[in-house]
């Protein structure tokens, strides 16, 4: 058998893929994180305990009111992108023209009560959550058995990305986006309701999370700590895609997810810690990050 | 005058100096409260101290128990800190529960040089009574040896005999892995490989795919509590136990079963010290216990800390003091052990408690008759054949005698 570093190159490519997986949840997070800090300038600290509201939410659903996965992945969005409007309304809005330490700091609150209040209703060990019958057993690639679920899921994270990238970059409402952005008061001269837009958006990238718990729940346990588990190797890859860039975040996603999962093979004890090693060394050399451009 | 201020100064300092050396006998449970491991032991494990104190009634030769509890986050420099806080400013008595086996071994050096009361139940690592035993430690519930020769040597036994390994990367991981491939070996097994992960890690995939390239019949979980759900989980995804390969949990926890389900769980062997539904005397207990405790049933860990205090309190009722810890401890070794949860036993020269363990397998779903039953007994391994033999753990005090 052909090797690869003392690895057979069939064994490679298994983790590839799985890194890929990985990388697709690393790129649907860091998406909604980079277009909340890209439009919006608030770095949200809170995006990893709606991710886990979001999975929260769809076990809560199947749990109590027997609401099974695939109306969960659009309900559960909805209602914790609304709930994010609210806060983006009731709180965030106050800090506007701050500095971005202050929501920093009042988003990290909301981490940790949202937290908080999860742990002490459902415990750290979290509940489980059964794939879907339709997506359930897997098939088998010759060099590894894929499971169908996670096939499914690097499906909709590159569907996701490729959309949510068209959207801000190629369509009118994503100009309209960026351009107030740049200078609200002249985008808001042209008739735009530039707040109700930026309302808009918080709960867009807040569903985006709260989607991805959604496609979490099967694969991970549905528990208070999932988010916080996530969020900080997701800041990562946000800071090393250059904060803000939105096609920064999705590359950087998939490609700390594989070279993660190549870790595991060679090096597993510093798996943990890789993505962070990249990180210092990105900021010495690219300080704005692989894709953004220097202020 | 300066005699009389001399003589004010004194009286004010005399209740202080009372406070400090104590007439309370406080129990600090010291666990993780917020991490992986916080649901096998967390708050469960002060519940179940808190029982055990009020059996006495809160109070024994005449002092009155206090139960404080502390996290430790799982991180031996933040433990150790806590428990010389605890030993030096506020007057702790006995530490019990200290999940996390680096924990542990810190605890348990710092709590011999204040000669207080260290009491594990969390913890598995089996050199807390081995090469690192001191006067000061009794290991209630379980350790790795036990988990090796209950588990490891019954998997090999029906013909799992090649392994490989997903082991926590610290103390407690590379404990068991070691333990268990010594019953491997002497079994007539054989190890293929192992990989070491960190602790609390997500995903399992990547280790998994290792694991069933090595081709080996058997994958062995040496690791505990939101690690090992993730790797069971993991592996019943990437369709490893339905293309021949085996899991062999060797710590696994009521709580994680609970998290899992048993349609993942179902038909995993596990070897533990407790099971709630053991006996009527098991059952009278853990009912009230999950009565105080969010209806969970309480896993070995907590049973361990409740039984472990009881014994603790008996000493010290029988000593008539508290103050000097190695003479407790001694007290606790004298004294046949003996609760409604573990039966009758001893705790032995070098620390270890002997009890029985058993070997359960996770019911099917069908076989479920409601919350909690999850386990069925298949057999019972008797106390003197659970625990590593006193002279094979090169404890120091031991050899002395």
């Amino acid at each position: 058998m052909t090797t690869i570093f003392g690895v057979p190159i069939q064994a490679l490519f298994g983790q590839l893929l799985v890194g890929l997986i990985n990388g697709s949840f690393y790129a649907l997070l860091s998406l909604g994180l980079a277009i909340i800090f890209g439009l919006l300038g608030i770095i949200n600290f809170c995006h990893g305990a709606l991710y886990m509201l979001g999975a929260l939410l769809a076990w809560l659903m199947l749990e109590h009111l027997g609401i099974g996965y695939w109306p969960a992945l659009i309900v559960s969005p909805i209602v914790v992108g609304l709930f994010g409007m609210l806060i983006e309304r009731t709180m965030l809005k106050r800090l506007r023209g701050l500095d971005p330490l202050y929501g920093l700091l009042l988003t990290f609150g909301l981490a940790l009560l949202f937290q908080g209040v999860a742990l002490n209703y459902f415990g750290v060990s979290g509940e489980p959550y059964d794939i879907p019958p339709q997506l359930s057993g897997g098939k088998n690639l010759g060099f590894m058995f894929l499971p169908n679920y996670r096939a499914w899921v690097i499906l909709v994270s590159v569907l996701f990305c490729g959309l949510t990238w068209f959207v801000t970059e190629r369509t009118r409402f994503g100009a309209y986006l960026r351009a107030s952005t740049e200078n609200p008061l002249l985008v808001q001269a042209f008739g735009i309701n530039v707040p109700r837009l930026i309302t808009l958006t918080y709960g867009l990238g807040v569903a985006l999370a709260a989607f991805a718990g959604v496609m979490a729940a099967p694969i991970y346990r549905v528990s208070p700590l999932m988010g916080g588990d996530l969020i900080i190797v997701v800041f990562a890859v946000v800071v090393i895609g250059g904060m803000g860039s939105i096609l920064g975040s999705i590359v950087t996603g998939f490609g700390l997810g594989v070279i993660e999962g190549l870790t595991k093979v060679f090096y597993p004890e510093a798996s943990n810690t890789v993505v962070f090693v990249i990180m210092a060394i990105v900021l010495l050399v690219k300080p704005a990050g692989l894709f953004g451009r220097a202020t | 005058m300066r005699i009389g201020s001399r003589l004010l100064a004194l009286f004010l300092l005399l209740p202080l100096a009372a406070l400090a050396q104590g007439k309370t006998i406080k129990i600090g449970v010291l666990n993780d409260q917020s991490g992986l491991y916080a649901d096998l032991g967390g708050q469960g494990s002060v519940t179940a101290a808190k029982m055990a104190a009020e059996e006495f009634g809160n109070k024994v030769a005449g002092m009155p128990i206090e139960i404080v509890f502390a996290d430790h986050q799982n991180k031996p420099d933040i433990g150790s800190s806590i428990a010389t806080k605890w030993m030096d400013v506020e007057g702790v008595d006995a530490i019990v529960d200290v999940p996390n086996s680096g924990v542990s071994l810190a605890v348990a050096k710092v709590v011999a040089d204040k000669n207080k009361v260290f009491i594990d139940s969390g913890a598995a690592t089996s050199n807390l009574t081995g090469k690192n035993c001191t006067p000061n430690t009794v290991h209630w519930t379980y350790d790795t040896w036990a988990l090796a020769n209950g588990t490891g040597k019954e998997v090999v036994k029906a013909g799992g005999t090649t392994w490989f390994f997903l082991t926590a990367d610290y103390e407690f991981g590379k404990q068991l892995e070691k333990d268990t491939t010594a019953v491997i070996l002497a079994n007539g097994g054989k190890v293929l490989g192992s990989v070491l992960h960190p602790l609390n890690t997500t995903d399992f995939s990547s280790f998994l795919l290792q694991a069933q390239s090595s081709k080996a019949k058997i994958i062995g979980l040496a690791n505990a509590g939101g690690d090992t759900i993730n790797s069971i989980k993991a592996a019943s995804e990437f369709g490893i136990v339905a293309g021949g390969q085996k899991l062999a949990g060797l710590l696994v926890f009521l709580s994680d079963v609970h998290s899992l389900g048993l349609k993942t769980a179902q038909g995993l062997q596990l070897t533990s010290a407790f099971y709630w539904d053991h006996n009527d005397k098991t059952r009278a207990w853990s009912k009230k216990f999950a009565a105080k405790f969010n209806n969970r049933m309480p896993t070995m860990v907590q049973a361990g800390v409740y039984a472990g205090v009881l014994h603790y309190l008996k000493a010290v009722q029988a000593l008539k003091s508290k103050d000097d810890g190695k003479a407790v401890v001694e007290k606790m070794k004298a004294l046949p052990t003996d609760d409604p949860l573990f039966g009758k036993g001893s705790v032995r020269a070098d620390g270890r408690t002997i009890h029985p363990m058993y070997l359960y397998e996770v019911k099917k779903p069908s076989e479920s008759k409601g919350p909690w039953d999850y386990y069925k007994l298949i057999k019972e391994i008797p106390a003197d054949q659970a625990f590593r033999p006193l002279d094979k753990g090169d404890c120091p005090l031991v050899t002395k005698k």
